[in-house]
């Protein structure tokens, strides 16, 4: 009658088969190969490594096609993958006005030097489904033009010309590094914003949201985005100056938010920044969005109260790989704490039960007594 | 498995593990921030525990995982593959035998030796986490050594359940200082924790790891006129029939009927081996 909760190890493995199985899906079906999907489903490439923090395109497509198209899955072997690497060094900070940009907008300025560049983006697509894809996918060439020649300076240089938007302290302290020492409060703006670009798109997203809608509002104008290619340069200590190792596409996004000034403060403008890898636009956007108002402290603002403001709230809250590890673990085995909570549960009743039933008694008796 | 290093981490983590487990030791229940690794399991599955036990394996070591007292636990089995594949060290389901316990809610039933060390996997390391969820504040509560809010929470408690209301991860004091979450063990086995071993409590997700020596006063929250009081169900094991050890209760038909074993696997197989035998164990056998 009693089935010992035995035969765990087995039961592991023909999980473990079973989930093969499904992965691949119908045979009669071609498979996925890493080069489609890296090519084909790059924005999922590129999310998976933001989140991962890992440049690696076809690292990212394995890991996409290893967790069936989960992507906080994707993420998650990427991440355990990217925690056994050596450290060789690290790089110089990446020069992102030197971007060679596939996109260059700005919502603060009708024309600037560099010029608008649209690039490859939705925002002007009718979302209409276009059947004629489920068909046939292919394509008649885009029009190409030389690329323009001319810098691309940062748009908000030229409101620092007039210092007519804050600037940013300057400080040659090497910043901490999230991976290496254990978050502590208060944090710092590096930390943050590390913090911020590895977060998960959806929540630093709907931070940003919140205060577009009120909570803690700032209204903030896209100053500047632009995504494309930044060289990566490292310096080679026994070269003794630095060369180019690589480079890495980026999506780079600065706010410009209106601010009155406060006790400390003159009124001028403010910022916001997000930088993320790959084409991440939505989620630089916010994380510049969230930046700038957990910068209340530093510009003299008042705590609303908000949660967008609140730092340990925020980053403790925004790594999709810690929250989805914590929130599944309730599906393991937690017999023994809920056997101890049966046992508290049916003490405090039969307590109860015995109260009540002394409380009758008492009244009955004082009714048969009167 | 051979690109990885000796039980998974590189040698630097490790050193830095280790480190943090000092300072635990050395200020008994102090938890110790630490730069937690993603591992190749779930935050929330033990990854602070697999990487206590990862910094404090050598390769003569054996090891044994339990998760709810058992071996056999999905997710015990799947740790201590872990381990068999990244450290290959000698494993084992007897508590006598193993000179590393990590676990998982339960201390194991047997008495536990100074050449053992026992490492406990950690969801939320902050005993006043419930009371005041901000760390900033937390931490200031535990270097002002301010505890008057836990006492209030019980105090509540029994006014009104009439009893303090925390059945598992119920609060201790270590060595007269520090409040400390114990992990979600039940509170019957809170007293066991003045024992031989050295406890190393690992919480990945929080960054935290902290410590009880050996023979160090730990004792559970409480007050004089309501003391402190380890319950478990008033049966004996169906199995092996021990009246001394913490008991999981089973619903074994449609009629709802319960039987009660011991939550340690290990206990209840060493008592029927011994010749122990309980109200259903024949029933079993057959």
């Amino acid at each position: 009658m009693y089935v010992a909760v035995k035969g765990g190890e087995r039961a592991i493995e023909n999980a473990h088969a079973w989930l093969a199985e499904e992965r691949r899906g119908d045979t009669s079906v071609a498979e996925l190969s890493l080069s489609q999907i890296r090519e084909q489903l790059s924005l999922a490439v590129n999310r998976v490594m933001a989140e991962g923090s890992l440049y690696d395109p076809d690292l990212a497509a394995l890991a996409i096609k290893q967790s069936r198209g989960d992507l906080i899955e994707a993420i998650f072997l990427i991440r355990a993958y990217r925690t056994t690497l050596p450290r060789f060094g690290a790089t110089l900070p990446v020069e992102t006005g030197e971007m060679a940009c596939d996109r260059r907008i700005s919502a603060t300025f009708k024309d600037a030097p560099g010029g608008q560049v649209l690039g490859p983006t939705f925002d002007y697509t009718h979302r209409l489904l276009d059947f004629k894809l489920a068909a046939d996918g292919e394509l008649p060439e885009a029009p190409t033009a030389e690329p323009r020649q001319e810098p691309t300076p940062h748009i908000t240089e030229f409101l620092q010309g007039e210092d007519i938007i804050q600037r940013e302290p300057v400080s040659e302290e090497t910043p901490g590094d999230l991976t290496r020492e254990p978050m502590q409060f208060p944090s710092n703006r590096p930390l943050r914003l590390q913090s911020l670009t590895r977060g998960d798109e959806g929540f630093v997203l709907g931070m940003a949201y919140s205060t577009q809608r009120g909570y803690a509002r700032n209204h903030a104008f896209v100053g500047e985005l632009r995504i494309g290619r930044c060289a990566v340069e490292m310096e080679i200590p026994e070269l003794g100056f630095a060369i180019e190792i690589g480079e890495i596409e980026l999506t780079e996004c600065e706010t410009v938010n209106q601010f009155t000034g406060s006790k400390t403060e003159p009124p001028q403008f403010t910022r916001g920044y997000g930088l993320v890898f790959g084409q991440s636009e939505r989620k630089s956007i916010s994380m510049a969005l969230v930046d700038r108002a957990l910068r209340w402290e530093e510009l003299g603002e008042d705590n609303l109260g908000a949660a967008a403001q609140d730092e340990e709230f925020v980053l403790s809250h925004c790594d999709n790989i810690q929250a989805t590890g914590f929130l599944e673990h309730i599906k393991l085995p937690h017999y023994v704490d809920f056997q101890s909570e049966l046992e508290l549960v049916r003490k405090l009743r039969r307590e109860a039960e015995e109260r009540t039933s002394e409380q009758l008694g008492a009244i009955a008796a004082q009714e048969a007594a009167e | 498995m051979s690109n990885y290093n000796f039980a998974y981490l590189d040698e630097q983590t490790k050193r830095m593990i280790r480190r943090a487990i000092l300072k635990g030791l050395a200020v008994p229940g102090y938890q110790v921030p630490f730069a937690s690794r993603e591992m190749p399991m779930p935050y929330g599955w033990g990854t602070g525990g697999v990487q206590v036990s990862a910094a404090t394996l050598t390769p003569e070591d054996t090891l044994k995982v339990i998760d709810q007292g058992a071996d056999d636990t999905t997710n015990a089995v799947s740790i201590r593959k872990f381990f068999e594949r990244t450290a290959g060290v000698e494993t084992t389901e007897e508590t006598e035998q193993a000179s590393v316990i990590q676990t998982r809610h339960r201390i194991p039933e047997a008495k536990l030796r100074e050449d053992q060390i026992l490492v406990y996997q950690v969801p939320i390391p902050e005993p006043l986490r419930f009371l005041e969820p901000r760390e900033t504040e937390t931490r200031k509560m535990h270097s002002l050594e301010e505890y008057g809010l836990m006492h209030v929470k019980l105090y509540e408690d029994i006014s009104q359940h009439g009893a303090i209301a925390t059945s598992y991860a119920y609060p201790v004091k270590v060595e007269d200082r520090y409040v400390m979450d114990p992990s979600p063990i039940p509170k019957f086995d809170n007293p066991k924790m003045e024992m031989a071993a050295i406890q190393l409590f690992g919480a990945g997700r929080e960054q935290r790891i902290y410590a009880v020596p050996p023979y160090t006063k730990v004792v559970s929250l409480d007050f004089e006129d309501y003391p402190f009081e380890a319950t478990k169900a008033e049966h004996a094991c169906d199995l092996c029939g021990a009246e001394d050890s913490y008991l999981d209760e089973v619903i074994v038909d449609d009629a709802g009927n319960r039987m009660f074993v011991c939550s340690d696997t290990d206990y209840c197989r060493s008592r029927r081996g011994a010749g122990h035998v309980g109200r259903l164990a024949q029933e079993e056998v057959a």
